[in-house]
């Protein structure tokens, strides 16, 4: 029998790491929900702007809090990027070219980080502290990732709610015409949310590397968890996403903790099959 | 105040208006009438900017705006109420005013905008929290003007208001145009409802296949020998 303690902690590891997702996966269908497209690529980005991080933490000197605030801005101009150079010129054609655009851009980034920086994890050293409260280990690289994720969510909710541009951008995804018969220049509207959702790669990129090192191949380990957590929680349905990342990261952890690390992932591509099955229209979407 | 010249537009290889031109003065409502098919919502995108002219120019305000795209034109004071209203149906009712105001010269007049459409439409002063898609029918239509009147239009835009709605809301949907006309809007509408649209215009134009068969005062219209037999059916 496994100490109900690990089990506490495992369930704590895995909202700390929901977090994290949560911002990952809110970026995506962020996109997703507005252009529908998926940026096959997300987590790449995310993994440029990881190692934007640590060549200026650990080679350049930077602070780290300063290399994070980098990290969003590039993070918002490669966003802005992929759209303009990537997106936009075929956003009218049918959309498997959509994914295979993306898709090829992941290949070429995976490529491209390979070349330049070879496949040697690299991995920004800092001393934060750690915290034990009632017998339960809490290190500060997993709670400040954790906090500065939800804010940032918090930060995207009042974005998308309060402000007008942040109204637009749910408002364009319901109608473009609409939209444009309202003053706003429909691409205008794509750029910002590409660069909403590039900036939210950029800070999950910062709050990423605190935890994990970094290599050409980081995409591959958060990817297809990340579109997991997007589909199960409905694609473009912001809500379901959040949800749907602590649900994923809590299996993977007490999976982890009771089986094996491994099993946890499994069983988490389990579940997420078999919910496919069960509700294919996502956790939240409405009974026909 | 906005005048068409010989405008030809229309869809790939389809063309739905030939060679129309029309006027609207200051303070004018004129009704575009004509069967289904006729090309009256054609006619509307093309003023708003949906959709480029093929030919033809287009002057609002002395300014020539055929071929601007759609967001630019509305700039210019045009506010077009489309065909099936076009709301964005998973935002509040507040939310979708709030987008009828996004021009940044419309978003500094948003509370004074705000109150006097709550005044002419007081239900959606009541409603400002539910979406806009679980509303009926003659809800969404008045919402759909509210929306336009937030952009502070020197004109409004009017595609078939009537279109989908029980009898019952048609009646009423004629009366909160009416409504909006007392504020002073210039306005143009295209109808298929001929008999109610000719009550509430000054003058009308009956458009057939993509072409301007007739103009004139609505009264006058009405007594026409073919406007009666075509459309009135008496």
């Amino acid at each position: 029998m496994i100490d109900p303690i690990f089990l506490v902690e495992a369930a704590i590891n895995g909202i700390l790491l929901g977090g994290v997702l949560a911002l990952l996966a809110l970026g995506l269908n962020l996109i997703f929900g507005v252009l529908d497209i998926v940026w096959i690529a997300y987590v790449d980005l995310v993994m440029l702007c990881m190692y934007a991080i640590y060549f200026l933490n650990a080679v350049y000197g930077w602070p780290i809090w300063a290399a994070g605030v980098a990290s969003l801005g590039l993070g918002a101009l490669l966003g802005v990027g992929v759209h303009l150079l990537i997106i936009s010129p075929i956003l009218t054609s049918a959309p498997i070219n959509q994914l295979l655009a993306t898709g090829g851009l992941l290949f070429f980034l995976q490529s491209f980080a390979t070349f330049l920086w070879t496949t040697d994890h690299k991995t920004v050293r800092l001393s934060l502290p750690s915290y034990e409260v009632a017998g339960i280990f809490l290190p500060a690289t997993r709670i400040i990732p954790f906090a500065l994720s939800i804010l940032a969510v918090i930060a995207l909710y009042l974005f998308l709610t309060r402000t007008y541009i942040g109204t637009a951008i749910r408002a364009v995804s319901q109608d473009r015409d609409a939209m444009a018969l309202m003053g706003a220049n429909p691409q205008r509207v794509y750029i910002v949310t590409s660069a909403v959702g590039g900036a939210m790669a950029g800070l999950a990129g910062a709050l990423l590397i605190i935890q994990y090192s970094v290599h050409p191949f980081f995409g591959a380990q958060f990817g297809p968890l990340t579109f997991m957590v997007c589909v199960l929680g409905g694609l473009g349905n912001m809500v379901g996403a959040f949800i749907a990342s602590f649900i994923m990261s809590e299996i993977i952890a007490i999976g982890g903790v009771v089986i094996s690390t491994e099993m946890g992932y499994v069983i988490a591509f389990v579940v997420f099959i078999v919910m496919m099955f069960v509700r294919p229209g996502g956790i939240l979407a409405r009974r026909e | 105040m906005l005048e068409l010249h010989g405008i030809t537009a229309g869809y790939g290889h389809f063309t739905a208006l030939w060679d129309v031109s029309l006027r609207v003065a200051e303070g004018e409502a004129v009704a575009v009438v004509g069967p289904n098919g006729a090309g009256k919502t054609t006619l509307l995108r093309v003023i708003s900017g949906l959709i480029a002219p093929r030919a033809g120019r287009i002057t609002f305000e002395g300014a020539e705006v055929a071929g601007h795209p759609a967001y630019d034109i509305v700039a210019h004071g045009v506010a077009h109420v489309p065909e099936g209203r076009r709301l964005f149906p998973g935002l509040t009712v507040a939310d979708n005013l709030k987008m009828g105001a996004f021009l940044p010269s419309a978003r500094v007049h948003y509370r004074e905008s705000l109150e006097r459409v709550y005044t002419l439409f007081p239900v959606l002063a009541e409603r400002q929290d539910q979406r806009a898609g679980s509303m009926s029918g003659g809800e969404q239509q008045m919402l759909a003007l509210g929306r336009a009147i937030m952009s502070r239009p020197k004109i409004i835009l009017l595609d078939e208001p009537s279109l989908g709605l029980a009898p019952v809301m048609v009646l009423r949907v004629f009366d909160l145009i009416r409504r909006v006309r007392e504020e002073g809007y210039t306005i143009l509408v295209v109808e298929q409802n001929v008999r109610q649209v000719l009550k509430l215009v000054d003058r009308a134009y009956l458009l057939e296949v993509g072409r301007i068969k007739m103009e004139g005062r609505a009264d006058q219209l009405a007594e026409q020998d073919f406007v009666r037999k075509a459309y009135l059916g008496v």
